[in-house]
């Protein structure tokens, strides 16, 4: 048994769950000095059933696929740490800008430089945007069909999927044969902590910019451990239309951004004391809002 | 030709209410464009569907009826909207940002390299000057929604590509009958010519949907909790009270995410929109996803340790404090005081 070949695509965002004050500077714009970056907390859901699937089936290779600047290597080594085999950075200044639609177009066009593909599997959406578009625009553009919204891969019989995915208003059992891309939710299995060996195993392991930007001279750990150097891909290494990417090949713009500022209207203050209660709960029954 | 095109989700022979709401929208932004309404049902057995589409004002509706199209499965739906939309060119396309919607519009922007806007709050016509490129566009659409964590609110446009394309969750938009006797025209499509045998690719093997078990949409008083609640187990406070008052549960998507409540009682952008005559909103900080979603509530009632919090900027009341000490004090009033 020879396994499957499974790509992750992941992204790392910047944990818009938690803001606090000083994520918006004084002009308007987003902070994202302020904000941590992490790994999409869907994205490590679907790493998760990628590894279930590596632990069922042996000789599995699980690769995350990423596209961001190039701190992002961040989320990758993350994903090793908890199982994946590699990893692959595609970064460049060409992407900058790239609505949903130009990034599901970079990102296609570097899948399809990766042969023999059996499962993409992506987190359902990323909170920084929330649009749950890449996954299924990926998909069209590689004509593979999708299954979005998967709480459990039950089944895998040679080239057939079995899955449980999760809607708005109940589930449904679906079979899809491969190649295919899924997307996870979020109501799936939360991802494994790392793993010590591996984390052992991977800490060093860098892109080919992190190794230039890095003091210490480790020519010869990479060498000897190619399983170190994360793959780092630019615009060159894929074949695209220019037009295609970043801002030139994305139809959506931005007109305008308002940073959200509050008017507070007339509130009456009340305080918990049983007396102010009291009365407050007289006045809504007196105007018939209960009661 | 340039129609504002409205995708009919289908559900158990019926249109799905974010599909009614959504026509209610489309024939305003049609009205506002000086063009044509059109939308299209794709099923099985769709017989006299019209009947419930034409009343919202719909100039055509395209109906492609097969066994095999009903339930949806993305593939078979997304061919016969990508030629479709190739062959009538709509200048807009609204989808319901459901579980359907959110499947199928990417993909159709994909396939026809049009932009979609998902989640908006709010769709509005509009001028737009690119200083660039030096052009000027008369009538866009603008979709509009809050990102970035509630922090900002953007404003979308797509300048070039066709259609305009952008997803909203059931609810944002009100449904209006236009005219119960309004009649269009309907063309069914000759389903063969749109989809292909690989279109099936995927098999539907079970399928359980519930009806929805709880309707905050139309509960009259709703008391809904945050991430400020702390457990599942302090819900049952506002489980309490809502039994109490008549009215439902609700709660923002932060008590959702941290497994306090179910998700279909979500509130705000990403969840359900609801004007109730009054929300009491316990232990919710406010960020602006929720309150896009409760803001047209005719009164507010917020309880909150934090007297910063951003949500008593919508707040007719608030109560400074501890909300599993206030709560019963409100009930017990209540209780005394009543029948």
């Amino acid at each position: 048994m020879k396994g499957y070949k499974i790509i992750v695509l992941a992204k790392q965002v910047p944990d818009t769950r938690n803001v606090g004050k000083d994520a918006m500077k004084a002009d308007g714009t987003v902070n994202r000095a302020a904000l941590p970056a992490i790994f999409n907390p869907e994205d490590l859901n679907a790493l998760e059933q990628a590894l279930r699937i590596k632990d069922s089936f042996p000789g599995t290779t699980i690769t995350i696929l990423t596209m961001g600047p190039g701190r992002a290597a961040e989320i990758i080594r993350e994903g090793m740490f908890r199982g994946a085999d590699d990893g692959i950075l595609l970064t460049d200044r060409a992407f900058a800008g790239s609505d949903t639609l130009a990034t599901s177009y970079a990102l296609a066009q570097a899948l399809k430089k990766i042969k023999h593909v059996d499962m993409i599997i992506a987190g359902r959406q990323a909170i920084d945007g929330d649009t749950a578009q890449v996954g299924p625009q990926v998909a069209e553009k590689l004509g593979l069909p999708q299954v979005t919204y998967v709480e459990e891969i039950k089944e895998i019989s040679g080239k057939k999927v079995i899955m449980k995915r999760r809607l708005e208003r109940g589930i449904e059992i679906v079979s899809c044969p491969m190649p295919l891309v899924i997307t996870v939710n979020g109501s799936a299995s939360a991802c494994r902590a790392r793993n010590a060996k591996l984390l052992m195993k991977y800490k060093h392991a860098k892109t080919v910019s992190e190794l230039q930007n890095s003091n210490e001279d480790y020519t010869h750990l990479y060498n000897d451990r190619p399983y170190l150097n994360i793959q780092e891909w630019t615009v060159s290494d894929i074949e695209s239309n220019p037009e295609e990417l970043g801002l030139s090949g994305s139809p959506t713009k931005v007109k305008t951004v308002e940073n959200v500022v509050l008017q507070a209207k007339e509130a009456k203050v009340i305080s918990p004391d049983d007396n102010d209660i009291d009365q407050l709960m007289k006045e809504l029954i007196v105007n018939h809002t209960i009661g | 030709m340039d129609s504002v095109f409205v995708y009919c989700e289908i559900e158990e022979g019926r249109v799905a209410e974010v599909s009614q709401e959504l026509l209610t929208k489309g024939k305003s932004l049609a009205g506002e464009l000086n063009c044509k309404l059109e939308s299209v049902a794709i099923g099985s057995r769709l017989d006299g569907i019209e009947k419930d589409v034409f009343p919202y004002g719909v100039d055509v509706l395209y109906i492609a009826d097969d066994p095999r199209l009903y339930p949806y499965c993305t593939l078979p739906h997304t061919s016969i909207i990508v030629k479709l939309f190739k062959e009538q060119k709509p200048q807009v396309a609204l989808l319901g940002a459901s579980s359907i919607g959110r499947d199928l519009g990417p993909r159709v922007s994909s396939a026809l390299h049009s932009g979609l806007t998902a989640d908006c709050t709010s769709l509005v016509i509009g001028g737009h000057e690119d200083k660039k490129q030096g052009k000027v566009y008369e009538k866009l659409l603008y979709q509009i929604r809050p990102a970035f964590g509630g922090n900002i609110i953007a404003t979308i446009v797509n300048p070039e590509c066709r259609p305009q394309m952008a997803t909203v969750r059931e609810g944002v938009m009100k449904k209006k009958i236009f005219d119960p006797e309004y009649k269009g025209k309907v063309v069914k499509l000759d389903v063969p010519k749109y989809v292909s045998d690989t279109d099936f690719a995927v098999e539907i093997i079970e399928r359980h949907i519930e009806e929805s078990k709880v309707n905050i949409k139309t509960a009259p008083i709703i008391v809904a909790g945050g991430y400020g609640m702390g457990s599942k187990e302090n819900f049952k406070l506002l489980y309490d009270l809502a039994e109490v008052l008549g009215g439902e549960v609700g709660a923002s998507r932060a008590a959702v995410d941290a497994g306090f409540v179910e998700h279909e009682r979500q509130i705000g952008q990403t969840g359900v929109t609801v004007r109730p005559k009054l929300y009491i909103a316990c232990g919710i900080s406010g960020q602006i996803q929720h309150r896009a979603g409760m803001q047209e509530s005719a009164q507010v009632i917020a309880i909150n340790t934090d007297p910063d919090a951003p949500i008593n900027s919508v707040a007719d009341y608030v109560i400074t404090g501890d909300v599993s000490e206030i709560i019963p004090k409100m009930i017990k009033y209540y209780k005394k005081n009543t029948k």
